[in-house]
């Protein structure tokens, strides 16, 4: 009977979309008109500029947070790169414990949930806003991001709740709560409330209508115009199937195809830079140039600053908190292996594969120079770098691949539809988690929230690209504003952690087992 | 020193009548027998959030249900017959994880059945027996 009811609500959906599909535009626009006139000034507020300057608050939180673990922890990223690469092949796993949920399982989890369409549309938003220089920017991020990714993931594991049934939650709302607890400060549940309303608000953003909306725009691209709402309604059929009809296999399916999909994305803009070897030098200079000039991109190189530091954050989620979710599940009995083995993520996702797509698109020659002055030529509205073919989002993406590779664009429809599927699959759970903790565990509780995140993804495929990425954005960097302030007051808890395993692994106490 | 067999066991027709092969053999040589049963599990396969949250539950069941309804019925009989038994539930790759209980418990002697059905997959992924006779720490006799 439970299942018979969101069934019910889908089906009444879908025929009042049908009876309306003779004015499907307007559908689109009226979505449209609502979601921006409505989330206008949550976006504001979190990308209100510091007084007196054209830079974003939240992006300096961002840095200078990333910086402080990075000082903090003595640049954790590097010193702990090797042995979080052993934690993750297994030579410290005790073979007893086979069968738990391995670091790698672990990271692979959580790395489908971040690569994702941040990769391949949000890297071509930021280079065509920002210039190649925003690849600088996105770089270094990506390289601080990882020191906190580092500090939330441990915490993440050491506070999270296991039942009595075997099962764990756990996440920013609970080290919030137990970890404030634990050092006497207060303020840790209002902060965790505080956050669970965000990640909801994220997870229908970010990690749901920017997906569907770029997966729809990928589509019109390989199949030319149709309206969004139809690839909505699909998608949303889809994701209710798994996430609610508990299709498991679907999404087993999309999680194993997902790393395949990385592979042959890595290896084919791989292949293009290759075959554009002569350029590879000249590519970086613009890269280096970019950086500290701008390059004649709109805001000069702070420009290209903020839009790089922006996809950054905005790709690998660290300091989101989302990740300490995904994490929170792996079995061990050291909290600090999940945060070493978590430092790997902004790196694959951010220095290897976000470059990539940077690398691809400016290689190839997609945005327009003026060869007078080498700077960059500007669209009609001076917003973003003209492009060959005037295309933004993943659509740059697409082009830059199949100039030098005809067939591409279908590869990359599949890979971005695959990877929207599985980063909303992810969202869906983070949301989740947010969701129950603020109105308890449930099956009531949870399916509520199963069918509203379906319906936002029919919002996201219909609504056009600006106001879905300023919300989807907002919605995620407010998640961090929470999650940081936690991770400020907690970060003596994680030094402690570090320094005590530090020394009993050099000690030898903690041993390899092959 | 006497011997020690280490049966590969997972319930089918062919797994019991290795085990008897196993037990006969025992009971005339005056050996023990090691009955090891191995849940198929890599470390480097892809889950869903979902199936991450609740791996360790599912694992304490997956582990609960082998021991009650395999393990418990074979060591009651086999014990009965005279024979010294133990019983071991792993995780892992079944012909590796074979090997590594066998050269740990310093077993003798290793048995295990198969089931003559070279299908695709077998043709291409190979068969635990076929894996086995190339890599056995000690002899193996697989019982058709």
């Amino acid at each position: 009977m439970t299942r018979l009811v969101p069934t019910a609500v889908l089906a009444v959906f879908f025929t009042v979309f049908a009876a309306l599909s003779a004015s499907a535009q307007s559908i689109d626009e009226t979505i449209n008109g609502i979601f921006a006139s409505s989330t206008g000034w949550f976006v504001s507020l979190i990308f209100s500029n510091f007084p007196g300057t054209s830079f974003p608050w939240i992006v300096g939180w961002l840095v200078v947070a990333a910086t402080v673990f990075t000082v903090y922890f003595g640049v954790i990223q590097f010193r702990a790169f090797g042995h979080a690469i052993a934690l993750v092949k297994g030579d410290y796993s005790d073979p007893n414990d086979a069968g738990e949920v391995s670091h790698f399982q672990a990271l692979a989890t959580a790395l489908s949930g971040t690569v994702g369409l941040g990769n391949i549309a949000g890297v071509a938003v930021a280079i065509g806003i920002g210039g190649p220089g925003a690849t600088f920017w996105m770089i270094l991020a990506g390289l601080l991001g990882m020191a906190s990714k580092f500090t939330e993931c441990t915490l993440g594991v050491k506070y999270r709740n296991e039942y009595a049934n075997g099962t764990v939650s756990g996440g920013p709302m609970y080290y919030l709560t137990k970890g404030f607890a634990e050092r006497g400060v207060g303020g840790g549940r209002f902060l965790a409330i505080m956050f669970s309303i965000f990640c909801i608000l994220g997870a229908l953003g970010g990690g749901n209508m920017f997906q569907a909306n770029q997966a729809h725009a990928q589509l019109t691209n390989v199949f030319g115009e149709y309206p969004g709402w139809i690839t909505g309604v699909v998608f949303a059929g889809i994701v209710f199937a798994v996430i609610v009809g508990g299709l498991k296999s679907i999404a087993r399916v999309t999680e194993k195809v997902v790393p395949i999909m990385g592979v042959i994305y890595v290896g084919t803009a791989l292949i293009i830079i290759l075959m554009n070897y002569d350029k590879i030098g000249w590519a970086f200079g613009q890269i280096f140039a970019g950086a500290f000039t701008g390059l004649g991109v709109a805001g000069g190189f702070v420009g290209a600053l903020i839009q790089g530091f922006k996809r950054a954050a905005f790709s690998n989620e660290a300091g989101v908190g989302s990740a300490a979710i995904a994490h929170s599940a792996v079995r061990t009995k050291e909290p600090i292996t999940e945060g070493f083995v978590s430092l790997l993520e902004p790196l694959i996702d951010t220095v290897v594969v976000c470059t990539m797509t940077a690398l691809v698109i400016i290689i190839t020659g997609q945005l327009i120079s003026d060869p007078a002055t080498g700077n960059y030529l500007l669209n009609e509205a001076g917003t973003a770098i003209k492009t060959v073919g005037d295309t933004s989002g993943v659509a740059l993406t697409s082009a830059a691949f199949s100039s030098s590779i005809g067939g591409f664009k279908y590869i990359l429809a599949l890979a971005v539809i695959l990877f929207a599927f599985s980063t909303m699959i992810s969202w869906s759970y983070y949301g989740l988690k947010a969701w129950t903790y603020l109105f308890g565990e449930g099956k009531g509780q949870e399916l509520t929230f199963k069918v509203i995140f379906c319906l936002f993804v029919i919002i996201g495929a219909a609504a056009s690209l600006g106001p879905v990425i300023d919300f989807s954005d907002a919605a995620i960097f407010a998640m961090a504003v929470v999650n940081i302030i936690g991770l400020y007051v907690l970060m003596p808890i994680v030094k402690r952690e570090l320094n005590s395993y530090w020394s009993r692994l050099k000690s030898g106490e903690i041993k390899k087992f092959t | 020193m006497s011997e020690k067999f280490v049966v590969g066991y997972d319930g089918s027709d062919v797994a019991k009548r290795a085990l008897d092969f196993a037990v006969s053999r025992a009971t005339a040589q005056g050996g023990s027998i090691l009955i090891v049963h191995v849940l198929e599990w890599s470390p480097y396969s892809f889950l869903t959030p979902e199936e991450i949250e609740e791996r360790h539950a599912r694992r304490t069941e997956e582990l609960d249900r082998a021991e009650k309804a395999l393990m418990a019925p074979l060591k009651s009989t086999i014990a009965a017959a005279g024979v010294p038994v133990e019983t071991q539930i792993k995780y892992g790759h079944v012909a590796k994880t074979l090997c590594d209980v066998a050269k740990k418990e310093g077993a003798t002697q290793m048995v295990i059945g198969r089931d003559g059905d070279g299908g695709l997959s077998s043709r291409v992924f190979g068969s635990v027996a076929g894996s086995l006779v190339q890599v056995a720490p000690v002899p193996c006799t697989i019982v058709p």
